[in-house]
């Protein structure tokens, strides 16, 4: 007899629970937007904020609701992304430039050469407040991996032998999160298309630059003078291309005597994907 | 009255903390406690959810199973409950406040049948000084604060201990295990506080 009565107790909480609910989802159904459902599907779910909202949902919402009608704003995703998007908006794509980040350090000043020796915490925010680092370059990349740590596709690895931070750029998505996290702002993000770049970052003269590394820029304008494009200045000592005008011919990395001028093949993971 | 009140929150908080003393919610504890603010909207949407379960699961204690005698049926009859119920806040939330929702939406279905809100549902049951069910909520908040403060301590500790460099045998889970296990020892210096400060013993 008893048996009955709990069966039968148990019954009617459990029926009474599933008529809640039930009724519950019926009435306070959320009807979602299609669209940002659909949309949302089609984006790579990376979360890296590089379309300036906060991650891929965001961009959905802001999409499927109309505060945004730029449908190429996904750099990780690239053109079949923004295709895709384009079509179920109803909206023309424009073409993704893809971008990939590149660490503006040779590193030839470490690992050998440091000012002091640093024994906190591993971190290159927290070397950084010491004196801008260990490094004895100001500018150098401290190799400490806190870019490590923020990249959402483990394209960064430290370069055992030089102590700096390199980048696979076909792992790069180009999020950019890296160049965010940098204390020294040395990683820079560029067109996938770019095949030159400088490979360093100090301000500082030619002489106290030389001290410190042998590889850094100097600021002696020979890229500048040999550039047919004029694509190339030298300003605060230090060589900056205008990727608007450079054409990759080569020129400058031939003349550079310092070796601080890289030619690379920069073409993005977004492609091989 | 007010004093018995602040007594059962204390209690709730340092000397019955039910992670640290009753090993309760381990999981979400170890699983949730890496940054501070998702540590907090755990610690948030647990409070929430004990309060909400004890509302539930004590009058069905004292109306329906010790009326029927049924209060073997306790264990089931309260996951039962307490899962629809979390459901059923779920659902209400993300129709009538979603920026709760956002932030503690991932959080619920974690919490269903956590071990810690069902503790503290059946423990309410047999504390003694839990006598009516004002008392029996007021019991859970104290307990949900103290998961929350808990919670929202060792997301503190947990940070200091990714900076520091631990030896490669203990890295990671091991190192968290200790460090959980010395917060909870510190934790048994309040056994016997509360009773001497409030006078109650």
């Amino acid at each position: 007899m008893e048996i009955i009565t709990a069966l039968i107790v148990l019954a009617i909480i459990a029926l009474v629970c599933a008529i809640i609910l039930t009724v519950a989802a019926t009435f306070f159904a959320v009807k979602e937007n299609e669209k940002v459902v659909a949309v949302r599907d089609c984006l790579p779910g990376a979360n890296c904020g590089a379309c300036g909202y906060s991650g891929c949902d965001g961009y959905a919402k802001a999409l499927g609701e109309g505060e945004c009608d730029n449908p190429s704003l996904c750099i990780p995703g690239g053109d079949g992304v923004a295709k895709e998007i384009g079509e179920i908006m109803g909206l023309t794509a424009g073409d993704v430039v893809e971008k990939v980040a590149y660490v503006a350090c040779n590193g030839s000043c470490q690992p050998d050469n440091r000012k002091f020796v640093y024994d906190g915490i591993k971190s290159c925010v927290a070397a950084n407040l010491n004196y801008s680092g260990d490094s004895m370059c100001t500018y150098a990349c401290l190799g400490y991996g806190d870019c490590i740590a923020v990249c959402p596709r483990d394209a960064i690895t430290i370069n055992p032998e030089k102590c700096i931070a390199e980048i696979d750029p076909k792992k790069c998505i180009g999020c950019g999160l890296c160049a965010k996290t940098c204390p020294n702002h040395i990683i820079h993000l560029v067109n996938d298309t770019s095949r030159v770049i400088v490979k360093c970052s100090s301000h500082d003269k030619g002489a106290v630059t030389r001290k410190a590394c042998s590889n850094g820029c100097i600021g002696c304008m020979k890229c500048q003078k040999t550039c047919p494009e004029g694509a190339i200045k030298v300003e605060n000592n230090l060589a900056v291309i205008d990727y608007d005008k450079c054409t990759g011919c080569g020129a400058c990395h031939e003349v550079c005597p310092v070796k601080c001028i890289h030619l690379e093949n920069l073409i993005c993971g977004a492609h091989f994907e | 009255m007010l004093k018995e009140l602040i007594y059962i929150i204390l209690v709730g908080v340092f000397a019955n903390n039910y992670v640290l003393q009753q090993t309760t919610g381990i999981c979400p504890f170890l699983g949730v406690s890496k940054k501070i603010d998702q540590a907090s909207g755990m610690g948030l949407a647990v409070t929430f959810v004990m309060l909400v379960a004890t509302a539930v699961t004590y009058p069905i204690q004292k109306y329906v199973l010790e009326a029927f005698n049924l209060e073997y049926l306790q264990t089931i009859v309260f996951i039962l409950v307490i899962a629809a119920l979390v459901q059923f806040v779920e659902i209400v939330l993300k129709k009538f406040i979603p920026a709760l929702y956002k932030s503690l939406g991932v959080y619920l279905p974690l919490i269903t049948t956590n071990c810690a809100v069902l503790g503290i549902a059946i423990d309410n049951l047999s504390f003694d000084y839990v006598t009516n069910f004002g008392t029996a909520m007021v019991s859970s908040f104290g307990v949900g604060l103290g998961f929350l403060f808990a919670m929202m301590l060792f997301a503190g500790v947990r940070s200091r201990i990714e900076n520091c460099p631990s030896p490669k045998s203990v890295q990671g889970l091991p190192v968290t295990l200790i460090a959980a296990s010395i917060v909870s020892l510190a934790f048994y210096g309040f056994a016997g506080v509360i009773d001497g400060l409030l006078g109650m013993n």
